[in-house]
């Protein structure tokens, strides 16, 4: 099996990027996979997926298994280190890269880190900083107006917070409702400990989150996180609410053929 | 404090359900991050002061018995007496004698979350003495019984109406019927007044020793610690030894810090400096000055993987931008120290044993680390205990086996692939209609709160190495 696949169809001189899709897409929504990797070549970089991909380690990682992750950090460094850039549609994973992994690792591996470190990207991020491409007008009329979920791991970690609104001037333009608490950016981390073990606390957190975002009007939350996204829209669907969830490189790639999260077919 | 941090979810569980409680929660946690961003950003140089008041915290702490000798000898130099506490009892017993040793019975007691640690108030109580606290907050808190719920805000959990439910019952009010919160300022303000008039010996803490004079600081906004260590004829100051800094300027440089996160102010209403018994030629002031400095663990956190908890200015900010601490409160954590910083120190002070579930009350989300002015990587540290928690096995075998099995299963992705491509089409096939799940067998928790979203119909690697096997036929 060749590891570093190549779409032959890119032009010449492209930037040369591999695109990890984190597991959550891959088990739960490969749209947001196919949607990075249409809003990549758009952009005209040249998108390779490494096949022997998986997971990034967080699970183990947060739940303070470090003998389990660091093995697996080991991995995704040996896979991902002969890329020109590394792109994840999640701030989350592109943080454990970027931040956790120099962290966990010693010598020679936290060097070899570092590097990665240095040319791995959140997706909006890359597609706004480094590919410096421009949205797309792709809006239909009466495309439902939407507000955007800052996943923690975002602000934080990598320093996410205008591009993915500056993206959203492509599909979504003049669509866009803040939500009015802004401080509130929230906090619905999936995948981690957090969710199973202390759902009622989570509960309420999501619920809240949700209410803010119902309070602006918006027929859309998007985020940039699955596992946040996961964790709204179980919510909603429990609550019976009718906003609809979406990964935000759905609505970049203008491709919305997929139910939102949480809705059936 | 008795340590009730193993009951974190069912204390969390009962927070949860005590709506009006939750209410209150709910307006501080917008209020308070409001308040102190606004400090901040009439401030200029915030960060640069942070990381200026950091390196001289590192370098306080890297000589820290250093320092704390040099305070010893002018604080004694200064006609105060030192006495070093290894652990919450041995202060306790060093502040009971002096006060037998004076015949004291009443105590006038400053804030101090120190002897909120070493159980001072029972302790004395237990001897005799009549301990009142002065702070409103904790005079509120010492009237219901309760212990505080936020390390500034002792007494934040409780409504206007519940405190003048109080007085009503502890106070002789008569026909007054305390209807506006400044009745009930006054109030306690006169209950307060009376005792310290007649108080022998007051008790306060410190926000910071300083080793180059030999003072301590400490701030206040009702001005009642100066009350306590003015008007009663002995004073004793409780504090931990990683209270030292060398200089008063670096006092006041962490200051501006403290104030800004802690309350949103540029400063506190009453910032004082305690140096000692009343000289000769002064009007007034206490005959005799104790400082009773603590370690209480404090030695070994120094010599451990966590020293940067020692750096804590206790401002609360982490408290204030905590999701979790908004969503349960402080109480529910069952120890003194509440939320981030309490997480981490509650397991130090006590025992990872008794304490481990504290540091899983975390999503992760940075913000405490993000405003902490003390610039403590509060989610690393809480990370770290869960490390140790793995370590120890504290937490939940099932839990433990499931998240090795996902990691080994991660390293060899074949068989990852193949186990997922084959599992991903059974889920969807059984939820697709619906959309989600309302209940899964392996996700009770997550399905507890909100339903789990189906997966569509296959993973992306299995469609994605099909469409490189097309390509590759063509």
């Amino acid at each position: 099996m060749n590891e570093q696949q190549r779409d032959h169809t890119a032009p010449p001189g492209a930037m040369r990027v591999a695109l990890f899709v984190t597991c959550l897409a891959d088990l739960f929504r490969p749209s947001v996979a196919f949607a990075s990797m249409a809003l990549l070549e758009r952009a005209g970089c040249e998108v390779t997926v490494p096949l022997l991909q998986t997971c990034c380690g967080q699970p183990a990682y947060n739940s303070g298994d470090y003998e389990a992750t660091v093995p697996l950090a080991r991995q995704v460094i040996n896979l991902l280190e002969p890329a020109d850039y590394v792109v994840l549609p999640s701030g989350s994973c592109a943080g454990m890269i970027c931040h956790h992994y120099p962290r966990l690792l010693e010598g020679v591996w936290r060097d070899r880190a570092l590097e990665l470190a240095a040319k791995t990207f959140e997706l909006t991020v890359f597609l706004q900083e480094i590919a410096r491409s421009k949205p797309q007008p792709i809006q239909p009329p009466g495309f439902p107006s939407v507000t955007y979920h800052d996943g923690c791991a975002g602000p934080l970690r990598e320093s996410i917070r205008e591009q993915p609104r500056h993206r959203r001037a492509g599909p979504c333009a003049g669509r866009y409702r803040g939500q009015r608490n802004a401080a509130g950016r929230s906090l619905l981390r999936v995948w981690r400990h957090f969710q199973a073990k202390m759902p009622e606390i989570s509960g309420k957190m999501v619920g809240d989150k949700l209410n803010q975002a119902r309070a602006t009007g918006a027929r859309i939350l998007a985020g940039g996180d699955l596992g946040c996204l996961l964790n709204s829209a179980g919510r909603a669907r429990r609550q019976g609410d009718g906003i609809e969830v979406r990964h935000i490189a759905e609505l970049l790639s203008g491709n919305l053929e997929a139910p939102p999260i949480g809705e059936g077919t | 404090m008795e340590l009730r941090s193993n009951a974190f979810l069912e204390n969390a569980g009962e927070a949860l359900h005590n709506t009006a409680q939750a209410e209150r929660r709910d307006m501080i946690a917008l209020f308070a991050p409001l308040l102190r961003s606004a400090a901040i950003a009439g401030f200029d140089g915030f960060d640069n002061l942070r990381q200026h008041v950091k390196r001289v915290r590192q370098h306080s702490l890297d000589n820290l018995y250093h320092y704390l000798a040099q305070f010893e000898q002018e604080a004694v130099h200064n006609g105060n007496r030192v006495h070093f506490a290894r652990d919450g009892g041995e202060l306790n017993s060093i502040v009971l004698d002096i006060c037998q040793q004076h015949g004291a019975r009443r105590i006038a007691k400053g804030k101090s979350m120190v002897t909120e640690e070493t159980g001072l108030n029972a302790f004395l109580q237990r001897a005799g003495l009549d301990v009142m606290e002065t702070d409103l907050g904790e005079y509120i808190i010492q009237q219901a019984g309760e212990t505080p719920s936020h390390i500034v805000g002792p007494a934040l959990h409780k409504s206007a109406g519940e405190i003048r439910e109080l007085f009503r019952n502890k106070h002789d009010l008569g026909p007054r019927e305390l209807p506006e919160t400044g009745d009930l300022v006054s109030e306690a303000r006169q209950v307060l007044r009376e005792h310290f008039l007649k108080a022998e010996v007051g008790i306060i803490g410190a926000n910071a020793l300083i080793a180059q004079s030999g003072y301590s600081m400490l701030v206040t906004n009702e001005g009642n610690g100066d009350l306590c260590a003015n008007l009663p004829r002995v004073v004793i100051v409780c504090t931990t030894i990683d209270r030292v800094l060398p200089r008063a300027q670096d006092a006041t440089a962490m200051l501006r810090l403290l104030v800004r996160s802690a309350t949103g102010q540029s400063q506190t209403c009453y910032t004082s400096f305690y140096s000692g018994p009343r000289r000769e030629s002064d009007l007034d002031g206490p005959l005799e000055t104790h400082f009773v400095l603590l370690d209480n663990q404090r030695s070994e956190i120094l010599a451990g993987d966590y020293r940067e908890m020692l750096e804590c200015i206790r401002c609360g900010a982490c408290l204030n931008h905590c999701p979790i601490y908004a969503s349960v409160g402080g109480h529910a954590y069952g120890s003194v120290y509440q939320g981030p910083m309490g997480s981490v120190l509650t397991p130090l002070l006590t025992s990872l044993e008794e304490s481990h579930l504290l540091p899983n009350a975390c999503t992760g989300c940075g913000r405490c680390a993000e405003v902490c002015p003390a610039d403590i990587p509060l989610p690393d540290l809480l990370r770290d205990l869960r490390h140790e928690e793995t370590r120890k096995k504290l937490s939940a075998t099932r839990w433990r086996q499931g998240l090795r099995l996902h990691a080994w299963l991660a390293r060899h992705p074949s068989l990852y692939h193949r186990l997922t491509a084959m599992i991903i089409p059974v889920l969807h096939r059984l939820g697709r209609r619906r959309g989600s799940f309302s209940r899964l067998p392996f996700a009770a928790g997550w399905t507890s709160q909100r339903d789990f979203p189906t997966p569509q119909a296959r993973t992306f690697m299995q469609m994605y190495q099909a469409k490189v096997k097309q390509r590759d036929e063509q």
